[in-house]
């Protein structure tokens, strides 16, 4: 089996963010970045995928020079061959230019199977991985929570989450993308030998005239929404914030509780 | 040609551009078990004041198989029109299904937006939808602004740590679905709305449904808990679960937790407040450890009193809470056991 998978290099959730000068987006400087969460589920179901089926895990990511690394992570935990979408013509791309490029680059060969996270923990838009599904004219499911091998390779059973605590199960046909939610399986760590490894797998790097895409069709060029500004959240009435040592903290806000808020 | 003619002519493209600036506004009502899905009627309160702002006209889709009472629902709001594709191959949702139904209405009636509740079902198949027509696509909006003569919509970012000011360039059709809670759907204006068959193609599937199923059996109701412990990611462990269990048994209160902590497995995924958990709204809520991402806020922003520690200073938990402290959990639980304990001596 032949599976593709799309990753994407976030700021880590656990980082301090500051805004860039321009405000538009946050400053990347000094910033920690990762594989995005739902992304490493999704390579994690691809590797055993193709375990199962002696397959090949191709991982392709769009982004800038720094996407290497979240690239090299993916080969060290068993990814066969890496392919970096990189241009400044794509920055800035809405999930439309983004699928756009990645369905270029992923139409160079033939895959069985296109893995992705459900959801960036950055932009959030969570729609990349279907609007793909439909530049390739394929079948996918969002937020899936298992995924089967049924009938020789021809088809999936999946399993997808549903709203208030539900699942449900469909049968997809192959080839088709599914958008993985985190929490389906539990991602493995690499192993030094892989980390050894991967400094030798093959890893490609694309432009856009590579894949003969308008420059004015991808990224910021090529899409519909323009970020104009970010601002931390105004919290409202916003919460009345206790200071002090923990033991003081707590001593007022056990006092609070009970005598402003008359929950205790 | 004199020049009476020509002025004429630019009369006659004022009022076509005028009429042609008259926005369209769709609305596609989800909906469960014969009724209007809650957030349904946030879209509808969100077409409406959209439609308000641009001086258009909003107007209700519905589509499934049956439609006759749903449709009566959704005619008792002030909308334009409230139109239904009603076809047995939309018993049962599929985004194949869904998209083959709506595009071609898309594409003949040309709205300039149309909105969608911001659910698991709308997520599945809008995006599509966007790419099938070649639609702008903004996914989960909580707010829109024209005071500055440019109509900008928000969405957060970074996992509701920012919020984005966003705007659409471009001709044509937007989709963009609305979060929840956003907008109020008591806010939705009550009217009478004709109903209208809204023409559609053949209708495909592109998935076999073969039946639903519960996650984790036998679940434990948090919708009743009066008290509400809920942990996020910075309790760091399985292991480290013990003095949030005492202040918990201490309070008489439940565990909860946000969605990382249930997919690391350090607690069963039935303690899991959010958008994929449960809806809770206790009269207190600890978050402890939760950063606020806004799927975990559409789940516990109805409690009473919410009370947040987190490490993190700008955490979005904190917009939510009523009490916050920045600090390490690992130091305030205890600390918070030791205060109560204090005063129940």
């Amino acid at each position: 089996m032949r599976i593709a998978v799309c990753i994407k290099q976030v700021p880590d959730t656990e980082a301090r963010l500051r805004l860039r000068q321009d405000g538009r987006w946050v400053d990347e400087e000094d910033l920690p970045f990762v594989i995005n969460e739902s992304d490493e589920y999704a390579l994690e179901e691809a590797l055993t995928l193709a375990e199962k089926t002696e397959g090949e895990v191709v991982v392709f990511s769009l982004g800038p020079a720094r996407v290497k690394e979240a690239l090299r992570k993916a080969l060290a935990l068993g990814a066969h061959r890496a392919v970096h979408l990189r241009d400044e013509a794509f920055d800035g791309g809405d999930a439309l230019a983004t699928a756009r490029a990645l369905h270029a680059a992923l139409s160079r060969e033939s895959f069985d199977l296109i893995l992705t996270g459900s959801q960036s923990d950055d932009s959030g838009y969570g729609a990349t991985g279907s609007v793909l599904a439909g530049f390739f004219g394929w079948p996918h499911a969002w937020l899936v929570m298992g995924i089967d091998l049924e009938d020789g390779g021809g088809s999936l059973r999946v399993v997808r989450e549903m709203e208030s605590g539900m699942n449900e199960i469909v049968r997809i046909a192959l080839p088709a993308v599914m958008e993985v939610q985190a929490g389906i399986n539990h991602p493995r760590y690499a192993s030094l030998k892989g980390i050894m490894q991967a400094k030798r797998k093959p890893q490609e790097v694309l432009a856009a005239a590579d894949l003969s895409l308008d420059p004015a069709a991808v990224g910021a060029a090529g899409s519909r929404l323009e970020v104009v500004s970010v601002a931390f959240p105004q919290s409202g009435d916003g919460a009345q914030m206790i200071e002090g040592d923990a033991s003081t903290a707590a001593k007022t806000l056990v006092e609070k509780l009970r005598k402003e808020a008359r929950v205790l | 040609m004199s020049q009476d003619v020509v002025f004429q002519d630019v009369v006659s493209q004022d009022l076509m551009s005028q009429d042609v600036m008259s926005k369209k506004i769709w609305i596609v009502l989800q909906h469960r078990e014969g009724r209007l899905h809650r957030m349904s009627r946030e879209a509808i309160a969100a077409g409406q004041r959209l439609a308000a702002a641009l001086s258009g006209q909003a107007e209700a889709v519905l589509l499934g198989a049956g439609m006759e009472s749903l449709a009566a629902e959704a005619s008792g709001y002030a909308l334009a029109a409230v139109r239904v594709i009603d076809d047995a191959k939309l018993a049962s949702y599929t985004p194949g299904g869904y998209v083959s139904a709506l595009a071609p209405a898309l594409r003949a009636a040309a709205p300039d937006f149309v909105i969608f509740p911001h659910t698991y079902q709308s997520i599945d198949y809008f995006p599509r939808l966007a790419q099938e027509v070649d639609a702008g696509l903004l996914p989960e909006i909580t707010g829109f602004d024209d005071a500055t003569g440019e109509l900008l919509f928000s969405r957060p970012v970074m996992g509701g740590k920012l919020v984005a000011q966003v705007r659409v360039k471009g001709e044509g059709t937007t989709l963009l679905s609305v979060q929840s809670g956003a907008f109020s759907a008591d806010a939705a204006e009550t009217g009478q709305a004709p109903v209208e068959a809204l023409a559609s193609e053949e209708i495909t599937s592109d998935r076999e449904i073969l039946g639903v199923e519960e996650v984790g059996g036998d679940q434990i109701d948090l919708t009743k808990a009066e008290v509400i412990v809920a942990l996020g990611r910075g309790v760091g462990g399985a292991d480290k679960l013990g003095p949030s269990e005492e202040l918990a048994k201490l309070l008489g209160a439940e565990l909860g937790a946000s969605r990382p902590v249930i997919d690391s497995g350090w607690l069963p995924r039935d303690r899991q407040i959010g958008s994929s958990g449960q809806t809770v709204a206790p009269k207190l809520y600890l978050a402890l450890g939760i950063s606020g991402a806004i799927q975990h806020l559409v789940g516990m922003k109805g409690s009473s009193t919410v009370v947040a520690v987190n490490k993190d200073p700008g955490a979005p938990i904190f917009t939510v809470a009523d009490y916050g402290i920045v600090g390490d959990l690992h130091e305030v639980v205890p600390a918070l056991t030791a205060a109560l304990e204090e005063l129940s001596d």
